[in-house]
This record gives structure tokens, sequence and C-alpha cells, in this order.
């Protein structure tokens, strides 16, 4: 079985800080990750294809440094990468995204193997859209099963998959035909650290570099920033809030006795509070 | 080539290659504001009220009508779905009502949203961003070919008519407006408790439109095969809580994390944590509060041994009083706490259980 996981080099937003006076992004010396929800989708990838069989594509769309992810994923065991990387994709929103991956899925495909299962993870980190996924499953016309908690049956043979996916509250057992794209839940399985043999091989592996014209991408107007509908009109930092902290003192108080001052100063400062409280307490 | 390409993140501004150009043609029949209205098990999701909350000021702004739109497996469901839409504010409802919508599933939602856009044609199309919503808007907005903006927190009219969508992006540190100038609907999602409950208008009722569905079951790939329904113990509502107390690092331990649980249950509120405590196993991901985890807007909110960093503060930023505990008198919790307390969390905590216990016993008698 050839599965395919989409995945994105991400800057490592907790240690973004934003300019204080231009207002943008300092990237510089933010390190990159591999998006963590993604690292979910490849581990399940790479689990189905210890148990079935067959090999697991990796691919990114980004600039040539996301090649550093590709071969992270590959010391994890993947078998193949391909990165997508052409000037004609800057700006990309989620729709235009999902055009160009959906066409490199495509010649994926083609290149190497009709592909059953696509993984992505639920969302970035960075853009925390969750719409790429969806995106690249209606233009390619797979069977979409988004927030996957458990693959619960998977028979290749039938074509046919049975999962468990995370629904207001609870879980809906849903199954469907394969080519099917997954994006998995985080916390479902654990990454594998990845063996020596996989390390050795990633350091020679060669990773497929595409640019839009390698991966048959003919309409340039659909990519980029040409190809987004949707337009930033402007970035700004969240305002300060103008009512300042009111500090409940410490000094000389005994943690009972400070415990007491607090409890009075959240009813004096939200007198609704207690009443909530009281009417609570008399229901029990 | 850009660094966030698959994100509604910070791209070059609008005026560079996203002139605001004449809107097409035949885009300019598209009228009206849509609140697509949740509907899992009967139970509408609170989400969709206070979308339609919004979406009257956003009708009322381009002097348009704020449609729901409804789609349900069997009519009472369909009725009462569209009941609480009139009641929240929405002039009219679209309905679509066929037994193959009894659960959702992509394929067969998507299909009846689109064919009522194509056939009645909105210039707003808002949903919320849960699961379903998420998977939803998605799908809809690829096959329309349409701008989707995410996890927005604010939603406006542009003095151009526009919907302008601001979203917290690269998890939080930054706002960004963004604009879907030349493509129909515009489409915008919105987390539960970003935006406020409207005023319930009993007995508000309005038009409702039916559109048939034509698709059958046969047609139809994925099948819903069964709902495995949370137990009751796994249920956090916390996203709906009016006190909420969370604990962070701070608290050191999964054993002392008892004591947020703790202080929790007096208060009869509910419990959550800084995303590290997910991560460490200490509570459940559906605990988690902030940018990646759940938004609250509790009355309420006790903050301890959690630093406040920006994504988790996107997450609290709605409570009416949050409480912060903290040994670091620098800590930046302190920047958007009202009330602040530089003490030890560990020991603080069962005091002010101790605390609230013994006030409450002593009114209850009293009372
Ligand atoms: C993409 C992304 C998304 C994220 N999403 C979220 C999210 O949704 N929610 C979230 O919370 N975080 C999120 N984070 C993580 C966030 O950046 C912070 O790392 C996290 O909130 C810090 O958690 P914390 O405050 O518990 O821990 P720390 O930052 O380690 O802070 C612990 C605090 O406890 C204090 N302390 C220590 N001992 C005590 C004591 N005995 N008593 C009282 N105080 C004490 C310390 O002074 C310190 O301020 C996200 C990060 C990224 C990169």
């Amino acid at each position: 079985m050839h599965i395919v996981v989409c995945m994105k080099q991400v800057p490592d937003s907790a240690q973004i800080r934003v300019h204080p006076v231009t207002n943008t992004i300092m990237r510089q010396g933010v390190p990159t990750i591999i998006n963590p929800y993604d690292l979910f989708a490849l581990e399940e990838a790479l689990r189905l294809r210890d148990r079935l069989g067959g090999e697991v594509t990796v691919l990114t769309m980004g600039p040539p440094m996301a090649e550093e992810s590709l071969r992270k994923a590959l010391t994890f065991g993947a078998d193949r990468a391909v990165l997508l990387t052409d000037r004609a994709f800057a700006g990309s929103d989620t729709l235009a995204t999902s055009f160009a991956l959906a066409a490199a899925l495509a010649k994926i495909g083609q290149e190497f193997g009709p592909v059953p299962i696509v993984f992505t993870g639920k969302q970035t980190i960075d853009g925390d859209t969750a719409q790429v996924g969806p995106g690249i499953a209606k233009r390619l016309g797979l069977n979409q099963l988004t927030y996957v908690a458990r693959i619960a049956d998977l028979d290749p043979d039938a074509g046919t998959i049975t999962v468990e996916r995370r629904a207001e509250g609870g879980l809906q057992v849903l199954s469907t035909r394969l080519p099917v794209l997954i994006t998995m839940l985080e916390g479902v399985n654990e990454m594998r650290r990845g063996s020596l043999d996989d390390a050795y091989r990633a350091a020679r592996a060669q990773v497929v570099r595409w640019s839009a014209a390698d991966a048959g991408i003919t309409e340039l107007a659909r990519c980029g920033l040409k190809g987004s509908p949707t337009i930033v009109k402007k970035v700004f930092a969240p305002q300060a809030r103008a009512e300042k902290v009111q500090q409940v003192p410490t000094a000389d108080r005994g943690t009972d006795e400070l415990a007491v001052d607090v409890m009075a100063a959240i009813f004096r400062t939200r007198p609704t509070v207690e009443e909530d409280l009281l009417r609570f307490a008399a229901g029990q | 080539m850009t660094d966030a390409p698959n994100t509604n993140a910070p791209r070059p501004a609008a005026g560079r290659a996203g002139t605001r150009r004449e809107l097409p043609e035949h885009f300019k029949a598209y009228k009206h504001v849509w609140v697509a209205v949740e509907c899992e098990h009967g139970i509408v999701h609170p989400v969709s009220l206070e979308l339609l909350g919004e979406g009257r000021k956003l009708a009322d702004k381009r002097g348009v009508e704020l449609a729901g739109v409804v789609l349900a497996g069997d009519e009472l469901t369909a009725a009462t779905t569209a009941a609480a839409a009139f009641e929240h504010g929405a002039d009219l409802v679209y309905t679509v009502t066929d037994p193959i919508l009894a659960h959702y599933r992509n394929e067969t939602y998507t299909r009846a949203l689109t064919d009522l856009v194509n056939t009645h044609k909105p210039e707003i199309l808002l949903l919320g961003a849960t699961n379903l919503g998420r998977d939803l808007a998605g799908s809809v907005a690829t096959t329309l070919q349409t701008g989707l903006t995410a996890d927005c927190t604010e939603l406006a009219i542009d003095d151009e008519g526009s919907l302008a969508a601001t979203r917290p992006t690269f998890g939080g540190s930054l706002l960004c407006t963004i604009l879907t100038l030349n493509y129909r609907p515009q489409m915008a999602t919105v987390r539960p408790r970003v935006m406020s409950l409207p005023p319930r208008e009993p007995g508000r009722w309005g038009r409702i439109v039916e559109q048939p569905l034509a698709l059958a079951e046969e047609d139809v790939v994925t099948k819903v095969l069964r709902f495995i329904a949370d137990r009751e113990s796994d249920k956090a509502q916390l996203a709906y809580a009016d006190i909420v107390v969370a604990g962070g690092l701070g608290l050191r331990s999964a054993e002392n994390f008892q004591l947020v649980r703790a202080l929790a249950e007096v208060l009869g509120g509910d419990y959550g944590g800084s995303r590290p405590l997910v991560q460490k196993g200490w509570i459940t991901a559906d605990r988690q509060i902030g940018q990646t985890g759940k938004t609250i807007r509790p009355k309420l909110y006790i903050a301890a041994g959690i630093s406040g960093a920006i994504q988790h503060r996107v997450g609290v930023e709605g409570a009416d009083t949050i409480v912060a505990i903290n040994t670091d008198p620098n800590a930046p919790i302190f920047e958007f706490a009202h009330l602040g307390v530089v003490a030890d969390a560990i020991e603080l905590l069962p005091a002010l259980t101790r605390a609230f216990q013994a006030h409450l016993s002593v009114n209850r008698l009293a009372g």
C-alpha cells in the first residue's frame, strides 16, 4: 500500500517574537519544526506500512529549506520525500495550497504508484485553519475522514476502511471506500525514534524536488497570491488592556489568611460571583 | 516563497497583488448573511446561536436579511433548530430535511450546503469552528472556489462593504484582518465562546424556505456505523462553565494538579490547564485552554501556576474576572489578570478550597 503524508515545516511558534515597532514576525533565529500534528499522521502511516507492506511518501510544499523536515521524516522511517517548491507558490492561502498539493499528489500517483491513502495532521500550528486537508480531498475526489482518533479496520483488497472520528459529544464510527484522505487527531500515537538504518538512509537519500512545472501545474494563476481568494489587509499586535492588575497584598499573611483575602477580593471585584456560588451551594 | 503557505497567515497585504477590483458581474447577485446552524443528536450547538448574534449585526450593517441554514434528518429536528435560529435573530431559515442528513457526513452536508449557496447566493456564510463546521467549511469553500477565514475573533463590514475577518495568527502572537474580495460567498468560521450569546427572543419567528436534496443513500459512499457517546465523566463542559480553575506547569506534578480539581469542585465549576499539561498527560486534550485548546468565557477564571503565554491568553481573555496565582511577579499573566496573587499555588489552592468551603457552608446555614 502506497501512503502519502502531507506535512508542513512551521516556525516553532512558542519561540516567535513580534517586532515591537513594525509588528512583523521576527523569524531570524526561530527554529523550524515539523508541524507537530503531522507527526501523528506520519506515525499512523508508518504503522500501516509496517503491518501491511508498501511504502510511505512524505510531501511538503515550502521553501527549499523545508527539505530539512522531509529528511527528518526519512529518519523516522518514511521511504520517499517530495519537496514541492517554486516561487509561484509564494503567498498561497489554503485554497491555493490545496490546489498545488493536489496536483503534486496526482503526479506522485503517476510516478510512484496509486495512492489509496493520504494523511495530514488535523491542522498546522502556524495557520491553525484545518482547511488544507479537506481542500485536497475535495479536489482529488477522495473520501474525507477528518479528526480521526483510530483506524479500526482497513481492508486494502476490498478497498474499505473503518475509522473512529471525533465528533461533538462522542466518536462517530464511519466506514468508507478507498481512496481516502485522513486528518489525524492529536495524541493518538507516539512518534517512533527511528532506527540507525533509517538515519543512514535519510542522510544519503535524494529528496525529490519539483517545481510547479514538474508537478504538471500549468495554471499558475491558481497558485500563490494570484490563486488566493483571501487577501491579508492588515497585520497588527493584540492590544494591551488598559485596566491594571490589582495585586492582593501577600506580606505578613499566612496562607489561610491570604486565601480569605483573595476570596474577599474576588467578591469585591465581581459580587455576582458570590451570589452564584451561594446559589450553587444551596442547590447541592 | 512564503514560510506559511497553507495558512491564512500574513502574506503581502492587499494593494500589491490583491488590489480591490470591481466584483465580477456574476457575484453581484450574492446578498444576505447566512449562518449554518449546527445540530448533532438533536442539540443545537451554542456556537451557532453566538454566530447568529454576530450575523445579525453584519446583516443590519449591510441592510440585508439574516438567514439560518438548517440541515436535518427529520422534520422535528428541522423545526426545533429553525425555532432556535429565529429566536436568536434569523429573519428566515433555509432547511434541507432528509434522512440522509441524520448524521453528519462530509459528502451529504457539503452537497446540501453548496446546492443552497448556488441557488440562493449569500454574500457571507458563517460556520462554527467545531469539528463539524471546519470539516464542512473547508469542503464547501473548495467546491465553491472561494475564500475561507478560519477561527475569526472579530467580524466586521469595512467601508467598502466587504467582510473584514480578524483572526489570530502565529499562535496568537499577532492578529490579521482578511478580506475575500473578488469571490462569493465570503466565508468564515468562529470558535465557540468567542462571540457572546445574543439574548433569546421567545416566540420570534420568520420565513422558512425548504429545499430538497437530490441525493440517494445508495450514492453516498461513507456510512455511519455507530456513535460512541462520551462517558459522562469525559464530558468537559469547560467552554460553557461559569467558573473555571486551571493549572499550569507551576504545579509541578500530576498529584498537585488534584488541588485544581478540588477547588473547581467546591466552586461548582470545571477545570482545565495549559498545554504542557496535556503533553505531560496530567489532563486530557479536551481540557486544554488556549489557542489550540478551548476558548472559555467564564465569570471567574482562576489560573494557578500558569505563566500566561500569548497562546494561553487568547483562550481566556473573554473571562469576566481573571485571578492569577503565580510565584513570579513578572509573569506575563499579570499583564491581563484582574486580580493577581504572588504566591505558591501549591499552598494557596488548598487554603482557597478551605476558605470557599467554609464561607459557602456558613452562608448556606445562615440562609
Ligand atoms: C502553536 C502553539 C500553540 C499553543 N497553544 C497553547 C494553548 O492552547 N494553551 C496553552 O496554555 N499553551 C499553548 N501553547 C504553549 C504556550 O506557549 C506556553 O508554553 C504554555 O502556555 C506554558 O504553560 P505554563 O504556563 O503552564 O508553563 P510555564 O510557562 O512553564 O509557566 C509556569 C509558571 O508557573 C509559575 N510557577 C512555578 N512554580 C509555581 C508555584 N509553586 N506556584 C505558582 N506559580 C508557580 C512560574 O512562575 C511560571 O510563570 C502553545 C504553544 C504553541 C507553540
